[in-house]
């Protein structure tokens, strides 16, 4: 299973809001090394398909496979991570609290925490508490999950959010290494990727009626 | 990591957050102490009528301090997107809730039982029946925590749930109400209590195996 490389699929996905059609027959298949980038306008159904996807939402009509299987809890959940609108972390907690929980609740991945620190320069931070940190460290924070739990899928809904220039290219640096070793992402971005070495593939949800 | 690793886990993390917000979790505790101490002053000074109700004002007051400690459960991790992240877990997200909720009763329930007996004291409850007020507080606490985690994970995602989760909770509250006063009551006269403090056990394990499951679900629910 290990060395067949994962892919995720959906299937005739389609997605109804209060009477309205988000989107419909939606078809996609995302493999590794691939980054699979959800475009249209505010309101289109971006966050919706990504929870979807998570299984936070169940799709109205359509599935989602999972190398092949229908997403079944645990043996996809082992396998993705997910970093949404909201950081999820706790704001009463230390940095390395928060990322010990998180490492609790997932599996052992390539990175220790102090490594994963480091990479999203947080290192020395560990003790903080997250209540004093600022938005884009937070969401530095909240990215470095990423590294420290084993995972292939990536789920991003905004990961640029409130960060700087520097934070931009630090998490594409991060997420071309990701997509390299043979992972993969699916994310919303307002944010162009400058990414010319990736494979991305774009979905233009607007269109997808 | 291992199962048991993440429920230990859930319950330091809970506890350290209890101990880092300390006003929000005294709030239930200073309300119980309060309401039975006004009592008194709203009876008079009628020794034998206090005492007499006693059981049940001790009791009804650690159901109302149990159900305004019910909201803090889920309340935060669901606004954060913890609880997003812990239903992503790939550890069953019933045995995380269980967790949860064993740390809240960590944080509730038990200073509820730990003052209890010298409140029942203050009313004037003969000491024989002392033993039997903390065994009834030991074994139905934890049902009020067990029980409200199933309203507050329903609930969790309106924004103004709390007239919904009384109108959902209490009904379920009434067996243990009902069951610890009269065993409390009893004891006071001097009479066996094995059958309702029997009762009690059964409720409460009936809860421990069957609260999780749904509180799972209904968080699954909420977060959509």
């Amino acid at each position: 299973m290990d060395n067949q490389l994962p892919t995720l699929q959906a299937a005739s996905l389609s997605c109804i809001r209060d009477d309205r059609v988000l989107f419909s027959s939606l078809d996609f298949s995302v493999h590794g090394h691939q980054i699979l980038l959800l475009e249209g306008q505010n309101g289109c159904g971006k966050t919706s398909l990504l929870r979807i996807l998570c299984g936070f939402r169940e799709p109205d009509a359509g599935v989602v496979l999972w190398c092949g299987n229908p997403c079944h809890r645990s043996a996809f959940y082992q396998d993705m991570a997910y970093v949404g609108h909201m950081d999820g972390v706790k704001k009463e907690l230390s940095v390395a609290e928060n990322l010990n929980i998180s490492l609790a609740l997932g599996s052992q991945g390539a990175m220790t925490v102090d490594q994963a620190l480091e990479k999203v320069r947080l290192a020395g931070y560990e003790d903080t508490l997250v209540h004093s940190l600022s938005a884009g460290q937070k969401r530095r924070l909240s990215l470095a999950r990423l590294l420290i739990t084993k995972n292939k899928l990536w789920i991003l809904d905004e990961p640029f959010t409130s960060l700087d220039k520097q934070g931009i290219k630090l998490i594409e640096s991060i997420m071309l290494e990701h997509v390299q070793a043979g992972g993969m992402i699916v994310m919303t971005s307002h944010h162009d990727l400058a990414m010319p070495s990736a494979d991305i593939q774009r979905i233009n949800l607007s269109q997808c009626h | 990591m291992s199962l048991n690793q993440a429920f230990l886990a859930i319950i330091r993390r809970d506890l350290i957050l209890a101990f880092r917000r300390r006003s929000e979790i005294a709030n239930p505790i200073f309300f119980f102490i309060l309401v039975v101490t006004l009592f008194p002053l709203g009876v008079g000074a009628q020794p034998k009528l206090l005492q007499a109700m006693a059981p049940g004002v001790i009791w009804v007051s650690a159901l109302l301090a149990a159900m305004l400690s019910l909201d803090s459960l889920f309340r935060s991790d669901f606004d954060d997107g913890s609880l997003e992240q812990m239903l992503l877990s790939s550890h069953p997200v019933a045995v995380l809730v269980l967790a949860k909720i064993f740390a809240h009763w960590l944080v509730t329930g038990l200073p509820l039982m730990m003052v209890a007996p010298l409140l029942g004291l203050f009313l004037g409850l003969p000491e024989q029946a002392l033993a039997t007020l903390v065994m009834t507080l030991l074994l139905g606490t934890p049902v009020l925590s067990l029980i409200g985690a199933i309203g507050v994970a329903l609930t969790v995602g309106l924004r103004r749930g709390g007239m919904i989760l009384s109108l959902l909770v209490l009904p379920l509250y009434i067996p243990v109400l009902i069951f610890a006063s009269n065993a409390v009551d009893m004891a006071a006269t001097g009479m066996p209590v094995s059958a309702q403090l029997n009762i009690l056990a059964s409720i409460f394990f009936l809860s421990l195996v069957l609260a999780p499951i749904p509180t799972a679900s209904a968080l699954k629910m909420s977060i959509n």
